[in-house]
């Protein structure tokens, strides 16, 4: 709007283009045009999601960074979504209460049709597709990754969902899902030793590995982890809690050794 | 009607000598025609009661509703006409939803109510617009517990302990003054309103009508909810069985 003040007579005061806090140098060069493409400040790091015997478990850290300085080390980032789904993002927090805020606007609204029908996990993650895709189009994405799971009842039995949507509106289905770093650390494992009829308790040990060769490898992610599920009970976010470190690896002590480099 | 005629009831926005506004006396006729709406705050929460009225034996059953949810802790009982019933519904739901955007919290029940009453006043004071020929019965469940709004076509909103609208209201009025809303519960709240509305209802005249009911307590995690069916029959038999024990006297 900057801009546009400025092309139509000049009714309004103007303001310097540059003066948009996410920064729109850019602006100025068209005078009709605008800026729309923000970056990410606070950011949260992978999320790790899979299916299991009666449910979905969802984990992440509870860390946010403010660019690459880790700056709050106790945020939320899974949070649930009506009564059948949890939902876990990666990326810019605050577009990610955003997004809490439209999910939150949706139940309501289902909520009063009052009609015994609910929002499953499958109609949620369409709805946050069409958001992301369209935020995209705008070239004002909102900056995340966003994992939903969740189990409701189908016409075959309890249907249990887990998919993934991105910034640019890509969106799947699948049995085990990992945002951002877990993409390529925790998608390995997993697909060594992922199985459908997990316990919990065997998703938890599993989602641990993850999470602790993350913690490893990924210099955002943080040693304080929340574990969520999500069944036909109901959803359940438990506290944090940290994983025991073992930093003695010989590879650890002198990483640069055998690594041909200048460092 | 001495005012026919007169010339003074024509429009809204005239008074009539002796200070009366017509137009608004009309609009509460219309209300007073309608099938009965109850409402009663119990110790523990608020139950909605209304007889619908049922104008064709095709309707399916369950539509044309006239007890809504405007927000997740407070609904709406429309006494009148229910096509202007819903014009009130979807702005309260609009001034919960812009509420809780604003304020970050969701808003109390009698904020809800004053908002309401403004629309509806806002009716009465333009030559252009017709009032609305539907009075509300509004119950939320905020900080402050349980609490009973009654809206009425010329804008008032009082709040209530119990309040009632439609054709059986005094009748309806008497029975609720005789409950002991301090002590009773909203289990036992929606059998005493079912027996409300079926004792009011009148046979001769009206056919067939439907029991809507819907609570906010407790049992409903403070939100406004339809009684669940069960209750619902439950609260019928008793109040049908009641009926029946009052006429074999």
């Amino acid at each position: 709007m900057d801009g546009l003040s400025k092309t139509i007579g000049g009714g309004g005061p103007s303001v310097p283009a540059g003066s948009h806090p996410a920064g729109g140098s850019q602006a100025a060069a068209g005078g009709g045009a605008t800026q729309r493409t923000q970056y990410p400040y606070v950011t949260g790091t992978s999320v790790i999601a899979l299916k299991y015997k009666d449910g979905v478990i969802m984990a992440c850290d509870t860390g946010a960074s403010y660019g690459s300085t880790l700056r709050y080390k106790s945020v939320e980032r899974i949070k649930a979504v009506g009564k059948h789904s949890i939902i876990g993002a990666s990326g810019e927090y605050s577009d990610f209460q955003e997004i809490l805020r439209y999910l939150d606007e949706l139940t309501l609204s289902d909520h009063m049709w009052d009609d015994g029908n609910s929002l499953g996990p499958k109609e949620i993650h369409s709805y946050l597709t069409r958001v992301m895709y369209n935020r995209r189009n705008k070239f004002d994405p909102l900056w995340n990754s966003l994992v939903l799971g969740g189990v409701k009842k189908g016409p075959k039995g309890d249907e249990k969902y887990l998919g993934m949507v991105n910034m640019i509106g890509t969106h799947f289905e699948e049995n085990h899902v990992a945002t951002g770093f877990g993409n390529h650390l925790a998608i390995p494992i997993l697909r060594a030793e992922w199985r459908e009829d997990m316990t919990f308790e065997e998703a938890v040990k599993l989602v641990e590995k993850c999470l602790l060769v993350l913690l490893y490898r990924d210099r955002s992610s943080i040693n304080k982890f929340q574990i969520a599920k999500i069944t036909t009970e109901g959803s359940t976010i438990y506290p944090p809690y940290s994983l025991k470190t073992y930093w003695g690896f010989t590879h650890f002590e002198n990483p640069a050794q055998g690594a041909v480099g200048s460092w | 009607m001495s005012s026919i005629g007169t010339g003074y009831d024509l429009s809204v926005t005239t008074f009539s000598p002796d200070g009366r506004v017509f137009q608004v006396e009309y609009a509460t006729k219309a209300v007073d025609n309608s099938g009965t709406v109850v409402g009663i705050k119990c110790k523990d929460g608020i139950v909605l009661g209304v007889e619908k009225l049922v104008a064709s034996k095709m309707m399916l059953e369950g539509s044309n509703r006239r007890i809504h949810s405007v927000h997740r802790h407070s609904g709406l009982a429309v006494a009148g006409l229910a096509a202007d019933g819903r014009q009130i519904v979807s702005r309260t739901k609009l001034e919960a939803a812009s509420y809780e955007k604003v304020y970050g919290e969701a808003i109390s029940v009698k904020e809800l109510a004053d908002r309401v009453a403004s629309y509806v006043h806002l009716c009465t004071l333009y030559w252009w617009l017709r009032p609305f020929g539907c009075g509300v019965i509004l119950g939320g469940y905020d900080r402050d517990g349980p609490q009973l709004y009654m809206i009425e076509p010329s804008g008032v909103s009082y709040k209530y302990f119990g309040a009632a609208l439609g054709k059986g209201r005094q009748a309806a009025k008497t029975e609720i003054e005789k409950l002991k809303l301090s002590e009773l519960t909203c289990r036992e709240g929606i059998v005493e309103v079912a027996k409300i509305i079926y004792g009011v209802h009148d046979e001769a005249k009206d056919k067939a009508f439907e029991l809507e009911l819907s609570w906010i307590c407790d049992e409903s995690n403070r939100q406004h909810q339809k009684v669940p069916n069960e209750l619902l029959e439950q609260a019928k038999a008793a109040a049908q069985a009641a009926l029946e024990e009052m006429d074999a006297d």
